[in-house]
Parts: C-alpha cells; sequence; structure tokens
C-alpha cells in the first residue's frame, strides 16, 4: 500500500526534474511579481514592512495555483491515468504520492526561496522564521487542497479558471492563518498560536485530500 | 475450479445519459481463448472494455472472475488482468526502459530484453519523446512480455505498428493462450490465428437516433 506512494513519489520527482524549466516556473513567477510590489507601490520601507507579510503569502498561494493545473493533467492526457484507477491498490496512496512530489517541487522552493522576498520588501527581522514555517506548511494544505479541484476538472480542456473558482475560497483560511503567523510575530505577540491552527489544518488536510481527489478522479473517469 | 469460465459477463447493460450504449451483452471467457469483440465504430468496444477493468460501473449485469462476481475479489481480479487502451500510457519525458520498467514494476523478466523483443534494442536510454508513435505503442506492448497477469483486454492493439509489430503481436498472443491465459480483443483487422471466437456487439436502438 505504501509502495504506491514512494513510486509515485519518485516518479513524479524525476518526471519533474527532466521537466526542470516547467517546473522552475512557480517560484520565478513568484519572484518576478513579487519584485513589481516595489516598483507599482512605494520602495520606502517603513510602507513595504507594513504589508510585506501579506503580499509574500499572495503571490505564494498565486504560484501554487498556477502549478496545480497540471498535477493529474499529463497522466490524463497519456493514459497513465486509466491504468492508475484499475490498478488494484488503495488509489489514495498513489495520490498521496503526487500530491507530496508537487509539493517539494512547488511549495518547498517557495519556502527556501522566501526570506529573499523578505529582503527586497523589508520585511522586520523577527517576521523571517515565522515566515518560512508557515510557509512550508500551508504551502502543503495548498498543494492537498488544490489536489482535489486538480482532480475534479482533469476532464476539461480549459480547467484553469474554474480551477481556480473551486479552489480559492478554501484557500482563503491557509491565506489568514499563514500572514498571521507572520503579523503576530512582528507585532511582538506569540505566534505559535496561528501557526498550530496551520498545522491542524494540514493534519485534516492529509487525511481527506487525497481521499477526495482520488474520489474526484474515478467521478471525472466515468465520462 | 477447470470449468468455470474465467470471465463470465451476463446480462450487461451500460447507460450513458439515460441511453443504453449497446445491446445486452452476455459473453465467457474461458482459459485458452482469444475472443474477439468486433462491432460498428460507436458499437461500444471501447465502453465494454472499459466496463470490464471496472473504470466504469455497469448499469445492470453482472461481472465474474473465475466464479466470482469482481466486486467480492477486486484486488485479485485487478491484479490479475492487464489492459492496453488507446493511449498508450507512456511518459513522453521518462526513456523507454524507464516507461517499462515503472509499468511494469513487480515483473520477473528485465526490462531490456522485453524491449529488445518487441524491436527496440537500443532505444532503452532514449526519451520517449524521441520515438514515433508506433513506438510507442511497442514500448506499451512490451507490458505483454512481462506481465503475470492472465487475461488481457487488448482496445485496438494494431494501431499504429507495422506487419512486423503485427505478426509479433499475434505470436505474443498465441504463445500467452497456450500457457493458459485468456484474451478479449477489439480490433476491425482478421488476426492470423486459429481459434479465434468472434463475439459482434451492436449498438442499442438508442443509439440509432430513435
Amino acid at each position: 500500500m505504501a509502495s504506491g506512494f514512494s513510486a509515485y513519489l519518485r516518479r513524479d520527482l524525476l518526471l519533474a526534474y527532466r521537466r526542470r524549466g516547467e517546473a522552475a516556473s512557480p517560484l520565478i513567477f513568484f519572484v518576478m511579481v513579487s519584485t513589481l510590489i516595489p516598483l507599482g507601490i512605494t520602495p520606502e520601507s517603513a510602507r513595504l514592512a507594513e504589508i510585506a507579510p501579506g503580499i509574500i503569502w499572495v503571490m505564494a498561494l498565486l504560484a501554487t495555483l498556477l502549478s496545480t493545473d497540471s498535477l493529474f493533467a499529463s497522466d490524463y492526457q497519456d493514459g497513465s491515468l486509466e491504468q492508475l484507477l484499475i490498478s488494484p491498490q488503495l488509489l489514495a496512496m498513489p495520490v498521496l504520492g503526487k500530491i507530496t512530489a508537487h509539493w517539494m517541487v512547488t511549495g518547498l522552493p517557495l519556502t527556501l526561496a522566501s526570506p529573499l522576498l523578505g529582503l527586497m520588501l523589508s520585511l522586520p527581522a523577527e517576521g523571517y522564521v515565522p515566515m518560512m514555517a508557515s510557509l512550508a506548511i500551508g504551502t502543503a494544505c495548498l498543494s492537498l487542497v488544490g489536489s482535489v479541484g486538480a482532480a475534479l476538472t482533469v476532464s476539461l480542456r480549459k480547467g484553469g479558471l474554474l480551477l481556480s473558482l473551486l479552489v480559492m475560497p478554501l484557500y482563503m483560511p491557509v491565506i489568514i492563518f499563514g500572514s498571521a503567523t507572520v503579523q503576530s510575530a512582528i507585532d511582538g505577540f506569540a505566534w505559535f498560536g496561528p501557526l498550530a491552527i496551520l498545522g491542524a489544518m494540514l493534519a485534516a488536510a492529509i487525511a481527506l485530500c487525497p481521499l477526495a481527489a482520488a474520489g474526484a478522479l474515478r467521478l471525472t473517469s466515468i465520462n | 475450479m477447470p470449468n468455470t469460465p474465467l470471465l463470465a459477463v451476463e446480462r450487461l447493460q451500460f447507460e450513458r445519459d439515460d441511453c443504453n450504449v449497446f445491446e445486452q451483452i452476455d459473453l465467457t471467457v474461458g482459459r485458452g481463448e482469444i475472443v474477439q469483440i468486433e462491432g460498428p465504430n460507436g458499437a461500444g468496444k471501447t465502453t465494454l472494455m472499459r466496463l470490464l477493468t471496472t473504470a466504469l460501473q455497469p448499469t445492470s449485469g453482472n461481472i465474474s472472475y473465475a466464479g466470482q462476481d469482481i466486486g467480492l475479489c477486486r484486488y485479485e481480479y485487478l491484479s490479475d488482468i492487464l489492459y492496453l487502451g488507446h493511449q498508450p500510457g507512456v511518459k513522453m519525458t521518462l526513456t523507454a526502459e524507464e516507461n517499462l520498467r515503472w509499468m511494469a514494476a513487480d515483473s520477473s523478466r528485465s526490462a531490456q530484453d522485453a524491449l529488445a523483443a518487441v524491436g527496440l534494442a537500443g532505444y532503452g536510454d532514449v526519451p520517449c519523446y524521441n520515438l514515433s508513435a508506433g513506438q510507442h505503442r511497442r514500448v506499451a506492448l512490451a507490458r505483454l512480455l512481462t506481465t503475470d497477469a492472465r487475461l488481457w483486454y487488448l482496445d485496438e492493439p494494431f494501431t499504429a505498428i507495422d506487419k512486423q509489430g503485427v505478426s509479433f503481436l499475434e505470436k505474443c498472443m498465441s504463445d500467452h493462450v497456450k500457457g493458459g491465459g485468456a484474451i478479449l480483443l477489439s480490433t476491425h483487422q482478421d488476426l492470423a490465428i486459429d481459434g479465434v471466437r468472434k463475439y459482434g456487439i451492436s449498438p442499442h436502438a438508442d443509439q440509432r437516433g430513435l
């Protein structure tokens, strides 16, 4: 059962490695768009520092959303999804493997690159550790929730927009508590509270989202 | 239980958008048998294959495997079938050998041998986006050599492969049924194998514009 998880994790990481350019695009998007903020709003560090936590979180969310679309798309097109659906193993484990690979290719690099953006947006020093911790946990939630939307829209030719509409409302709690973690740390309050809530969301998402995505894949395969 | 057929389909019906796709299907496939599904385009051959592989759920009727309903022995049944559909399931960015290793993870026969047998010797390290459509089919067909599955579902297996490939596939199929396996395939070509039983399916009256 667990072998389905690790087999798909390894395969998707290998596929991402073979298409490095494509896999790097969410990260490049994240950095590029965040660079526009000081240009568009103000280069004044005092004002930038105020909005930095929110901006970084919104950009991370959009960057993740950008890549969620492709989670099952290529498997659907080349027929390997069909093979997965008729394999004897429990469908949720391979799906969780794919989601984990997706997080390692998008969420994790975003987390690691975020201090650079913090510097660019004059994020106060006490915000860095909470930002990275909340991004690491939060982007995993985003990948998990996004997988359900991706599974539901996999058979649509232009499912990208519908996918955004489906998963955006579910992303809201993540961004609220994610940026709250960073904001509380900057304001000098304890930041473990919002982070713990993010952790609770992740625990729930790990338990439920692979099952929901697996169910959605079976549903879309009917047509 | 040597007398129970490997696969038995009884009164199978499938509705799509409240219309029956094909006339009721009753079909048995025994060990050592090749059954060729025939029917005009749109008769529901692929739908039948997908019903048999459990990718679709039938509206009514039973499918049983070695005498047992497939809902009750799902794991055993799915472990014992191999399905080749219209899309070969080949990943473009992986090499031929990686694809085959992936598709036949628990195989005893080495991927290199199987690739050589389907005429792709030396292509093992070539990424599949550099191969032709026929060669993609051949990568998928190499699965037939590495699998332990007894029941094969082949949906239009001759698409895009050349004459040599066709005779290779026919040999592969007759070897499989000699070993006690069974094959259900859909194709419009006549096979050069003896003892192929033909089973015609026809679109349901709902589908003929009535």
